[in-house]
This record gives structure tokens, C-alpha cells and sequence, in this order.
């Protein structure tokens, strides 16, 4: 057979491969080099991405005819059982193409990064083949044709998940974080897998293109009624499939693995976050959209059952996630919240039917939250900086003795932004990009990517809520509120990490001799001996910071290719992403009308959230020990006076966002997180252990005992029956004598 | 009286015998002799066996089949008792075909982690050959009473294996049970064989105990009369169970089980290969071939309530496994719970489980003997098996981690692994169920009985994850302790060969399962049409 790779139909195979290929060498001949090691994995993922973009531009220009109808893909049979094929293929398609523009680019940013933020570390090698296999996995499910090897790349990134965030295994907590999240994944990994396999014995195939742009075949799913708990099998396979997603892009009740999942290295952090892992778990529902829409009319009002589970879960989510970030000291840990809350975002937008709006915030997320991410990786290594410094010369140690195991509440000293404060000076670039980062995130208008796509997503809630759907007004009322959580968290986040003085003698030593600064690497250019000398470094300094500036990049700009075509000015735009898009789908969703209500509740929500923060951590940031220094540089009169003026900051602090501390910290962290989800998953897991104890007594003593019973009673009969067996012919004759005369007896009744 | 001879089958079933012999024939201090004789006996059945089944014709095997005839191909057929109607009759279908491959290659790998066995090793030697002689005896027979006689064959150097060179704790209780519950199970099989052996031949007027003609006989309707003249019992569902069951001891079915986590642990590192890997597939071969194949309406009758103790199986080894101490005991009742899944696959009773069980059969077979090598090569070092003693063993022995984890990525059905390729299709045509309705109406007519079988079977799965992590983070990751194992060798060019070896075909048939699906797939078509799905 004749196969031109370069063909857009055969290309993705080679997308998906390079990496692929990159792991099976590290693993099996590079590993005792971290240079040939990283070479390779470099080439592999920079591959990925050239191919990435050649494909993105054939799908693009292909799609000037007539959009999104051209697809492309190509598929080979895997295992055929009876009359059962199962196949392997790529489809390139609009949806796919986009996922393409994301994926191997932050896979490639954060490549770059672990570079730099690795370097120290003795498993190297390791961590890049791991990676590797890592990105290969989130490419073979971008690419895959068929619900099969979607399921393929979906299983094989949970192992990658289980490997990298206990990369660090001589630590128990990592370790355990590590298992907690395999195995909580793979709670939703089955349920989805009982999914696949309905699916299949139903339609007879899983490819995309045979079930997703057939409505014949939709429509037999709905008809048919499910073999179990009721309902049409179309819904019970989309919410089998909608709980796989429940599991992976970790929403409520199976989102405790991820704030743990930060026991990994930082860029694990960033590829989980973004790139892979919980990006796939949307990106799964999203591609299964039309089947988990199936025989429901949501365009007026009529929801399907998976839809009104991720509208429900998706929007709860968003709200108690956010609510639970602003409670968090721990900088990854606020991070991983708004993570949760930010997907929840999406899972909830396709449940009212915004479909584009989540495929678009999905992307934009994924380069914000990947920033984010590096940022505070930087962050972290500054302050583990300073902390050692502070540790050699005695000044305020950490707190607490690092638990042994994963403990909730425990917040590593570097990760601690309370201890932070003032680092802006020895982290311009660092802080800036995070600043960008976090308005993405916080949703500031016109200018960020989020602010589009989250836009977008209320705007729809919006529609639907005047159409007066239920399911509508709930989200658009939990994501509004979790808007403006977003806004204020980001901020105190930020405000408390770089504003104000160093608080503690880390922060003040923070970075110190450290990589990051961009004076080094200037003071080097112009030849002056620069602070930090080792020239390995300022290499370092460069991996860590260039990915931190196109993320930046993509973090502002990535929303302009989604707005409303009726936005005053920037709409002249055109909104190219829906058009694009919508040719993913049969029926083509309708732009909803452009309203100005929902445009301005967004900004009003983000600027809102943003301004309680900066009033709060921006304006006084938090000093040392508290003691403020305006105070006596004005005196105790004028300062009173301000005091009074500050009234409603008191008023805010004491009675919104103390009790609001109060509530997220104590109740919902350490009662409902902590005791109850915690508590039942446990109470689960301990059901479990004393079943398989119980089965185990039940094993030695009721089938072993009768088991070995028998033998035994039988020996036991022997050794009675041995007895007898005298050895005294006196005893042998007397017996003898006793049955002849029975016997005889017998025989004398018998014939008498 | 030769029909037919092609001399491969019986190479492979006589050189382990022939090695065995030149073994004993060797001088005491030859050890090293020994060993090689052994290894180049097992590899040259091992290129024997890759021959078969490379050239095995899957086109003629499903000609065969959709003409309703049996098929066997490299068939030697020579004629031996023939006043009893026995004969020297060896020939590998389908299903066969795999298991001799996995024999070989478990006992291949078996002769290699061995080499530092210094302990009587001539006698060591010889009678692990002859035990493969006898695995491979019951694969490779047509004639039951040659697969009757292997069967039996394999058990006696098992029960010596275990007895002399096993763990010195448990060697005799275990050796004993193991023996014990084989012998009745087979004993209680053997009186099944006899009765469609005189079934068939009153109907037939041949008697033989050539699968073949018993085969014909069951086509024509011998075993579907009443075993009772006045009683509508058959002799297909009176004696379907103890056929089967009688067999299924040695597949491990619940609550038949408990001789085989004992006989495991107690047996030495080649033995518990061969045992677990192997012997274990022999039992649910014979249940396959000579119950539900020569049985289909018994098979009907039985195997929906059977496939509830296949799923008790699953679970249940699965909970045990998870709170074992012992890390050979872990793998023991993995074990338990895989064959679980082999039942479940057989009472599918259509192509796609009952694929899958073979499936599972090959890679239970080769991930299990990869698991008891890599626990053997941690034993040799740290001495204890207690997990909470063990710990950073993949700093020391990374190789071993790394072959133990991904075997424990097969055993959790990872994709992309043999495990999952042979998994999924169980649990797929587990949900399908058999193309007819169950015997019982109750069955169907509440709720979808195989579907919440399916479910709770995936139960099994989430909890192997759980106890496979478990074992993977007690001995590999945490800490190394150096006072306690401060003298760790590194593992032997044998072994990494060994582990090699096995691990090459977990992904080879992960990535490509169409090596071994078409093949399969033939060997079960004539099973499944004669149960009419």
C-alpha cells in the first residue's frame, strides 16, 4: 500500500506518534542520559507541533469550500470478534483541528519549562519519557475517530497521572496523591467503559462519524429503552459516558484528587491542569455532544438527562469550587480549585447547550491555567530558595514538620502565600505574566481570552434564562456568583504573593541567586558580571520565562477569534470560531442574539471581584506581623479618621468576608470536604477493606474448615477406627464370636 | 496403524519427556549440563510451538467450522488401544494453539530463573519437565484418554516439585490440598468422561474416546436423551456439571479455589509459573473442550447460575487480594480473580466473551508467571515476603518494578496491554449475553440478568487497580531499607531475558491482539454454533 504520511488524511497518525515514539526511547535506550533524554523528547513534541500546525492550516483551507464538511481521517481494523469490528483511526475535524491549535503547543510550552524547572532533579530521564507518553496519550484521544481509542488515550493518561504526580515516590503523600487520583479517575473510567461498551453493542460500531453525523443512528438510541433503571439507552450510555467526564476533569463528588494532584512536580501541575487530563474529560463530552443531546429539543427548553446532570453538577461545581479557592494559602492549591470551578464552567455550559462556548473556553482555559501554573512553579522555587536560606541562618522557620502522608490542611511552607508578599521585585516577569494570567482567569474585559469565552457561556445561560428554562436560571446564578469569586480570589492570590513587603525572611531571600531574573541574563548581554554567575543558569532562566511570554500572549489574544459578531468593534472581527466550529455538528447551533444585560453583569462580576480584592490585599497589603506604617507616620487622630473611612472595609472584613473565610475554611473545607466526602469515600473504601476481611475469615474458616474438615474427620475416623486394632487375638476372637452369634441370631429370625 | 502423522505435536509433547530422562542419566555434579539440556529442550518445543502457531490456518479452521465439522490442525493420529477405542490421537485447534505457545513460553522463562537453583537440581529439572510434558499433553490431545492421562501426569511432579524445593512452611499441607482437590475434581470429571463415552458408544455403536467421534456422537443427539429411562433429565444436563465443575477445580472456580493462593505460595518461583500461568488454564481448557463442547445443552442449562460463581470469583479473589500481607498470596488470589474472568467469558456463550476468555487465558498465562517471577526475584533478595517490611525495591532491582508494573497494568485491563484486549470482549459479550434466553424465566423476565453480572464484574476491576497499587507502592516505592537488605544483587542475565520475554508479549498482543484474535475466534465458532448463538 501506498501512503503519502504528508496526506491531512495520515498526518494526525504521525502527530500522535512522535511522542510515542519519544517515550518507547527514552524508556528503553536513553534512560542513563538526561541529555539524549531531553533531546529526544524535545524532538518529539516539537514534531507533534509542526505537524499540528500543517494539519490546523490543511483543515483550515480545506474548510474555504464548504466549512467543517470536510473531515479528515483514516482508519485500519484493530480485533475483529464475530461479527464485531473494532477499529483504530484518526478523524481530523474542526473540533479536533482547534484542540490541535491548544494541545501541542502547551505541551511544548511546558516541555520547555520542565527544562529549566527539572534540571536539578536526579530521574531526568524519566520525567521526560513519562511526559512524553503523556502528551502522546492526550494526542491519540484528541485524534481518535472512535470512542475505543479515545478510551485508549483517556486510560493511558491516567497511568501517566499516577506516575508523575508521585514522581517523587520516596515521598509518601506524593505517592499516595498519586494512587488517590488513579483510582478516583478510574471510578469514572469504568463507569464510562460500561458506557463504551453499550454503546457498542447497540450501534455495532464506535466510530464518531458513524454514531455523531447519523441521525438515524441517534434516533434508534433514543427509541431503544434502556436495560436498566428506565429511561432510552441514549441517555443512560450519556450519563455512563458523562460520569467518565465526572471522574477526569475531576467535578463534584470526584474532584478531591486534583487539589492533591499538586504532590507532582509544577509542570505536572500545568500539564494536568491545561494541556491533558482534565482537558480530555471535557473535551470527551464535548465531542459526544450531539448523543448526549440526543432526542432533546434545548433549543426550546427540553434538556436530555445527561444535559441536565452536567448542568446541575457542572454549575454546583464551579460554585463550590470557587468558594473553596478562596479559602486556600496554598498558591497551587488556590490554583487547582480554580480549576475545578473553571471546568465546572464548562461542563455546565454544554448542559444548557453552549456548546461552542465550552469548546472555546476549554482552549483559552488551557493557556491561562497552564501560565498559572508555571508561574507559581516559578513562585516556588524562589521561595524554596529563600526558605533554605532562612532555614541555614535561623530566621522564622516553617511552621509545621512536613506530615508524613497527605494531610488536607498542610500547607508546604514555599507553597504558602501568607508567607510570601513583596516578591514583584525579584520576579518582574514572573508577576507579570501571572498578572495576565489571573485577569484571564478573573475574566477582565476586552482585553483577556477568558473574559470572551466565560462571556459567552453566561451570555447563553442569559438566553436561555429569558426563555425561562429552570435549568438556565440555575447556572447562569451559580456561575455569575462564581464569577465573582473568581475575580477576588485571583486577586488576593496575587496581591498576596507579589504586592507589598517580603513577610517572612524566606520571602525577603526569596530568588535570591536564584535563575529567575531578566537583569542577569541583561547584565550578561552587556557583559557585566552578572549576580548569579553560573552560566547554565541564565539558560535556565530563559527555558522558564519564553514559555511564560507566549502563554501570556495566547492568554489575551486566543479570545479575539470568538467574538460576537454584534460586539461594537470588535465584532468587525467576525467571530471565525463558531463558524468553524458549528461545522463539527450536523445541525449547525445558532448564534444566539447579541444582549447587552449579560455583557455588562460579566464585567460588572469580574471588575466587582477584582476591586474587593485589590481594596483589601492591594491598597494596605498585608505587612509582617501587622504593624501598619501609615499608622505612625500620621498619628493616631488622622489615622482614626481614616480608620472611620474604612468603615465599610471593616464591615466587609467582619461581617461578608470573615464569615465568608469562615464558612469556605471551616464548614465547607473541614465539614463537608473533609468530613463528609472524605468521610463517605473513607467509610466506603473502609465497607471494602472489611468485606475483603471478612471474605477472608469467610475463606479459612468456612471453606478451608470444610475443606481440610473432611480430610481431618476422616483421619480422625481412622485413628478411632485404629483402636480397634488391638493386636490381642483373645479381643479379635471375642469380636468374631459376638458377629457369628449376631448374625446367626439374624439368620434364626429371618428364617423362623 | 498410522491415519495421519505430522510429527510436530508429538515432538513437542515427547522432548521435555526425552530431556528429563538424559537429565537423570547426567552425573550429580552436572548442573550446569542439566540446565542447558533443559533449556534447549523447552526452547526447541518453544521454535516448535511459535511454528504451529505462526502456521496455523485460520481459513481452513473457519471452512470447518461454518461446515459444522471439528478441526485440528498438525494432527498426528495414530492408532493404540484399539479394543477400548483409544488412540495416539494429538492435533491443536483454535483455542489449543495459544495455550501450547503460553506452555512453552512459561516454562521457558520458567528454566530460566531458575539457573541459580542449586538445590538437587538434576531431579529439579526432571521433574519440571515432565510436568511441562504433561501440560502440554492435555493441550495437544484429540483422544480424551491421552488428555485424561496428561492431566493426571502433570499432577504427581507438581505434587514433588512443591513438596521437596517449596517454601518450607507450608510445602506439605499445601502440596497435600493441591493434590487432594485435583485428583477428586478430575476423579468426579473422569466418571463424566466415562458415562458419554458408554452414552455414545450405545448410540453410536463406536466406542472411542476420540473427541471426534464423541463430537459426531453429540451432533447426532447421544447425550440428549434421558440418562434414566422414565426421567426427562438428559445426560447432557445431569452430567454437565460435574464435567465441568469437576474440571473448573483446577481453573480455580469458587468455592473450588482455596488449593490454589496455598499451592502458589508454597511452590518454588519456576513451579508457581507453570501452576498459575498454566496448570490453571489446563483445568478450564478440559471444562471447555469436553463439558460445554460435547455438552451444549447442559451448557445452556448450567452455565447461567455458573456464571454467578465466575463472578463471586472475580470479586471475591479480588477483596481477598487486596488484604493479604503476603506479597506471593496477593498475586495467589489475583489469580483466583482473573480465571474469574475466563469462566465469566465461557458462559457468555457467544463468540465475543468466549473470545475473550481465550484471550484472557494467554495473557492471565504469561502476566501471571512474569508476576510470580518478578515476586520470586524480590523473595531471593529480601528474604520475607511481609509487605509492610519491603519497600524502594525499584531502586535496586528497576527492571523487576518495572516488569511487575506493567504487568499490573495488564491485570487492571489497561489499554494498549493484553489485559484489556481480552478483558473488554468478556465483559462486551458478558452484556450481550447468549443468544437465547436463560433456562430459568426469572432470569430474564425481572431484570437484565448478564448486564448487572457486567456491572458488578467491573466492580473486580476498580478493586484490582486498588490492591495492585497497593502491592506496587509496599514494595517498589517508600523507602529502602539498607539494614535490613544491605547486600541486594543485582538480577541475572537469565532473568532479564525472562522478564524480557514475557513482557514482549503482554504489548505485542496489546497493541496487536489481531496475532491471536482470528485464531481464537476459530476455535470457538464450532462451540458457539453448537450452542445455537
Amino acid at each position: 500500500m501506498d501512503i503519502n504520511w504528508f496526506d491531512a488524511d495520515y498526518l494526525p497518525w504521525l502527530i500522535l506518534f512522535f511522542p510515542l515514539l519519544s517515550f518507547g526511547i527514552i524508556v528503553l535506550f536513553t534512560a542513563h542520559s538526561r541529555i539524549l533524554s531531553q533531546v529526544v523528547a524535545m524532538t518529539g513534541v516539537c514534531v507533534a507541533w509542526l505537524l499540528s500546525m500543517i494539519e490546523f492550516i490543511k483543515v483550515v483551507w480545506a474548510s474555504d469550500a464548504e466549512l467543517g464538511k470536510e473531515v479528515f481521517g483514516s482508519t485500519v481494523d484493530w480485533m475483529t470478534l464475530g461479527v464485531s469490528t473494532f477499529k483504530m483511526g484518526v478523524l481530523v475535524d474542526p473540533l479536533t483541528a482547534y484542540m490541535l491549535l491548544m494541545v501541542p503547543l502547551a505541551c511544548l510550552a511546558i516541555f520547555v519549562y520542565s527544562l529549566g524547572y527539572m534540571r536539578g532533579d536526579p530521574h531526568n530521564s524519566r520525567f521526560f519519557g513519562y511526559i512524553s507518553l503523556f502528551a502522546g496519550a492526550m494526542l491519540t484521544l484528541v485524534l481518535a475517530d472512535n470512542l475505543l481509542m479515545l478510551f485508549i488515550g483517556w486510560e493511558v493518561m491516567g497511568l501517566c497521572s499516577y506516575l508523575l504526580i508521585g514522581f517523587w515516590s520516596h515521598k509518601k503523600s506524593a505517592y499516595q496523591a498519586g494512587v488517590k487520583a488513579f483510582m478516583t479517575t478510574r471510578v469514572g473510567d469504568v463507569l464510562m467503559l460500561a458506557g463504551v461498551g453499550y454503546l457498542f453493542l447497540e450501534t455495532r460500531t464506535l466510530s464518531f462519524r458513524d454514531i455523531l453525523y447519523d441521525e438515524a443512528v441517534l434516533e434508534k438510541l433514543v427509541n431503544t429503552p434502556s436495560v436498566l433503571f428506565g429511561g432510552s439507552a441514549a441517555a443512560l450510555i450519556g450519563v455512563l459516558l458523562v460520569m467518565g467526564t465526572i471522574g477526569k476533569s475531576s467535578q463534584f463528588p470526584l474532584h478531591a484528587w486534583l487539589p492533591d494532584a499538586m504532590e507532582g512536580p509544577t509542570p505536572v501541575s500545568a500539564m494536568i491542569h491545561a494541556a491533558t487530563m482534565v482537558s480530555a474529560g471535557v473535551y470527551m463530552v464535548v465531542r459526544m455532544f450531539p448523543l448526549l443531546s440526543a432526542g432533546a429539543d434545548f433549543h426550546n427548553g427540553d434538556f436530555s438527562t445527561p444535559m441536565i446532570i452536567m448542568g446541575l453538577v457542572g454549575g454546583f461545581t464551579a460554585l463550590f469550587a470557587a468558594v473553596l479557592a478562596v479559602g486556600q494559602n496554598d498558591i497551587k492549591r488556590i490554583l487547582a480549585y480554580s480549576t475545578i470551578s473553571q471546568l465546572g464552567y464548562m461542563v455546565a455550559a454544554l448542559g444548557v447547550g453552549a456548546w461552542v462556548a465550552a469548546a472555546f473556553h476549554l482552549v483559552n482555559h488551557a493557556f491561562f491555567k497552564a501560565l498559572l501554573f508555571m508561574c507559581s512553579g516559578v513562585v516556588i522555587h524562589s521561595m524554596e530558595h529563600g526558605e533554605q536560606h532562612a532555614a541555614e541562618h535561623g530566621h522564622d522557620p516553617a511552621p509545621h514538620a512536613e506530615p508524613d502522608g497527605l494531610v488536607m490542611d498542610y500547607v508546604a511552607p514555599p507553597n504558602d502565600v501568607l508567607r510570601m508578599g513583596g516578591l514583584f521585585r525579584k520576579l518582574p516577569i514572573t508577576a507579570i505574566t501571572m498578572a495576565i494570567g489571573g485577569l484571564s482567569l478573573a475574566g477582565f474585559p476586552l482585553i483577556t481570552a477568558g473574559f470572551w469565552s466565560k462571556d459567552e457561556i453566561i451570555s447563553e445561560a442569559w438566553h436561555g434564562t429569558t426563555e425561562g428554562y429552570p435549568l438556565a436560571l440555575f447556572v447562569l446564578l451559580v456561575l455569575a456568583t462564581a464569577a465573582l469569586l473568581t475575580a477576588f480570589y485571583t486577586a488576593r492570590m496575587w496581591f498576596l504573593t507579589f504586592w507589598g513587603k517580603p513577610r517572612t525572611a524566606a520571602a525577603e531571600h526569596a530568588g535570591e541567586g536564584s535563575q529567575v531574573s531578566w537583569r542577569n541574563l541583561w547584565a550578561r548581554l552587556r557583559r557585566r558580571p552578572a549576580k548569579a554567575t553560573d552560566p547554565g543558569e541564565q539558560l535556565t532562566a530563559l527555558q522558564m520565562e519564553i514559555p511564560l511570554l507566549v502563554l501570556a500572549f495566547l492568554a489575551i489574544f486566543a479570545g479575539f477569534i470568538g467574538v460576537h459578531t454584534d460586539f461594537p468593534l470588535l465584532g468587525d472581527l467576525d467571530n471565525p470560531l463558531h463558524e468553524f466550529l458549528s461545522g463539527t455538528l450536523i445541525e449547525h447551533p445558532p448564534v444566539i442574539d447579541f444582549d447587552w444585560l449579560p455583557v455588562l453583569v460579566s464585567v460588572a462580576l469580574a471588575l466587582g471581584g477584582l476591586a474587593v480584592g485589590f481594596v483589601l490585599y492591594g491598597i494596605r497589603p498585608l505587612a509582617k506581623a501587622q504593624v501598619d506604617p501609615t499608622e505612625r507616620a500620621l498619628g493616631p487622630g488622622i489615622w482614626q479618621a481614616l480608620q472611620n473611612r474604612f468603615y465599610i472595609d471593616m464591615l466587609i472584613r467582619r461581617y461578608v468576608l470573615r464569615p465568608a473565610e469562615h464558612v469556605a475554611r471551616k464548614i465547607v473545607i473541614e465539614d463537608i470536604d473533609k468530613d463528609t466526602i472524605d468521610g463517605v469515600l473513607e467509610s466506603v473504601a473502609e465497607g471494602f477493606i472489611w468485606l475483603g476481611e471478612a471474605f477472608k475469615r469467610f475463606n479459612t474458616v468456612v471453606i478451608d474448615g470444610v475443606g481440610d474438615g473432611i480430610p481431618r474427620a476422616i483421619g480422625d475416623f481412622g485413628s478411632w477406627f485404629r483402636q480397634v486394632q488391638t493386636g490381642r487375638i483373645q479381643q479379635y476372637l471375642l469380636v468374631v464370636t459376638l458377629a457369628l452369634l449376631i448374625i446367626g441370631a439374624l439368620f434364626l429370625i429371618q428364617v423362623g | 496403524m498410522v491415519i495421519t502423522f505430522s510429527g510436530v505435536l508429538t515432538g513437542i509433547l515427547l522432548t521435555p519427556i526425552v530431556a528429563a530422562v538424559i537429565i537423570l542419566l547426567l552425573k550429580d555434579e552436572s548442573k550446569e549440563q542439566a540446565r542447558i539440556v533443559a533449556a534447549l529442550a523447552i526452547g526447541f518445543t518453544l521454535l516448535l510451538a511459535l511454528g504451529v502457531f505462526f502456521g496455523y490456518n485460520v481459513d481452513e479452521a473457519n471452512a470447518a467450522a461454518d461446515a459444522g465439522d471439528t478441526y485440528f490442525a498438525y494432527e498426528d493420529h495414530v492408532k493404540w488401544i484399539e479394543s477400548i477405542g483409544v488412540s495416539w490421537h494429538l492435533g491443536v485447534d483454535g483455542i489449543s494453539a495459544p495455550m501450547v505457545l503460553l506452555t512453552s513460553l512459561a516454562g521457558f522463562c520458567g528454566v530460566l530463573i531458575s539457573w541459580g537453583m542449586e538445590d538437587r537440581t538434576r531431579e529439579f529439572l526432571a521433574f519440571f519437565l515432565l510436568l511441562v510434558a504433561g501440560v502440554y499433553g492435555v493441550f495437544l490431545a484429540v483422544d480424551l484418554f491421552v488428555l485424561f492421562f496428561f492431566y493426571e501426569l502433570s499432577i504427581f511432579p507438581m505434587y514433588f516439585l512443591i513438596v521437596i524445593w517449596g517454601w518450607a512452611k507450608t510445602r506439605e499441607y499445601a502440596a497435600m490440598k493441591l493434590t487432594l482437590y485435583i485428583l477428586i475434581g478430575s476423579v468426579v470429571a473422569l466418571i463424566g468422561l466415562l458415562v458419554l463415552y458408554f452414552k455414545a458408544g450405545q448410540a453410536t455403536g463406536v466406542y472411542s474416546f476420540d473427541f471426534v467421534d464423541l463430537h459426531a456422537a453429540a451432533q447426532a443427539g447421544a447425550f440428549d436423551t434421558p440418562f434414566f429411562s422414565g426421567s426427562d433429565a438428559t445426560t447432557a444436563r445431569l452430567w454437565f456439571p460435574a464435567i465441568f465443575l469437576g474440571f473448573g477445580v483446577l481453573a480455580g472456580i469458587w468455592p473450588f479455589h482455596n488449593w490454589s493462593p496455598d499451592g502458589h505460595v508454597a511452590a518454588p518461583t519456576a513451579v508457581s509459573m507453570i501452576h498459575a500461568g498454566v496448570l490453571m488454564k489446563m483445568g478450564a481448557f478440559s471444562a471447555l473442550r469436553v463439558g460445554v463442547q460435547l455438552l451444549p445443552e447442559g451448557a445452556k442449562a448450567h452455565l447461567p447460575w455458573i456464571v454467578f460463581l465466575a463472578l463471586i470469583n472475580v470479586v471475591y479473589g479480588a477483596l481477598i487480594a487486596f488484604r493479604q500481607r503476603d506479597f506471593k498470596y496477593v498475586i495467589g488470589f489475583s489469580s483466583v480473580s482473573h480465571m474469574g474472568l475466563v469462566s465469566l467469558g465461557f458462559a457468555t456463550m457467544n463468540v465475543t466473551g468466549m473470545t475473550g476468555a481465550g484471550l484472557q487465558m494467554f495473557s492471565h498465562g504469561v502476566m501471571t508467571a512474569l508476576f510470580f517471577a518478578c515476586v520470586g526475584m524480590v523473595y531471593d533478595r529480601a528474604h520475607t515476603r511481609d509487605l509492610p517490611s519491603l519497600g524502594g525495591f525499584v531502586h535496586k532491582v528497576p527492571l523487576v518494578a518495572t516488569a511487575f508494573i506493567l504487568g499490573g497494568l495488564v491485570s487492571m485491563g489497561m489499554p494498549g496491554l493484553s489485559g484489556f484486549v481480552a478483558e473488554f470482549p468478556v465483559l462486551v459479550g458478558l452484556w450481550k449475553g447468549p443468544g437465547f434466553l436463560p433456562d430459568p424465566g426469572w432470569l430474564t423476565s425481572t431484570f437484565n440478568y448478564y448486564g448487572t453480572i457486567a456491572l458488578l464484574a467491573v466492580l473486580g476491576i476498580i478493586i484490582t487497580a486498588a490492591y495492585i497499587l497497593r502491592v506496587v507502592g509496599q514494595v517498589f516505592f517508600g523507602v529502602y531499607n539498607e539494614e535490613r537488605f544491605p547486600h541486594v544483587t543485582p538480577i541475572t542475565l537469565y532473568d532479564k531475558i525472562a522478564l524480557g520475554l514475557l513482557m514482549f508479549w503482554l504489548v505485542l498482543l496489546g497493541v496487536y491482539p489481531r496475532l491471536m484474535t482470528p485464531m481464537i475466534e476459530s476455535g470457538v465458532k464450532p462451540i458457539v454454533s453448537m450452542l445455537g448463538g
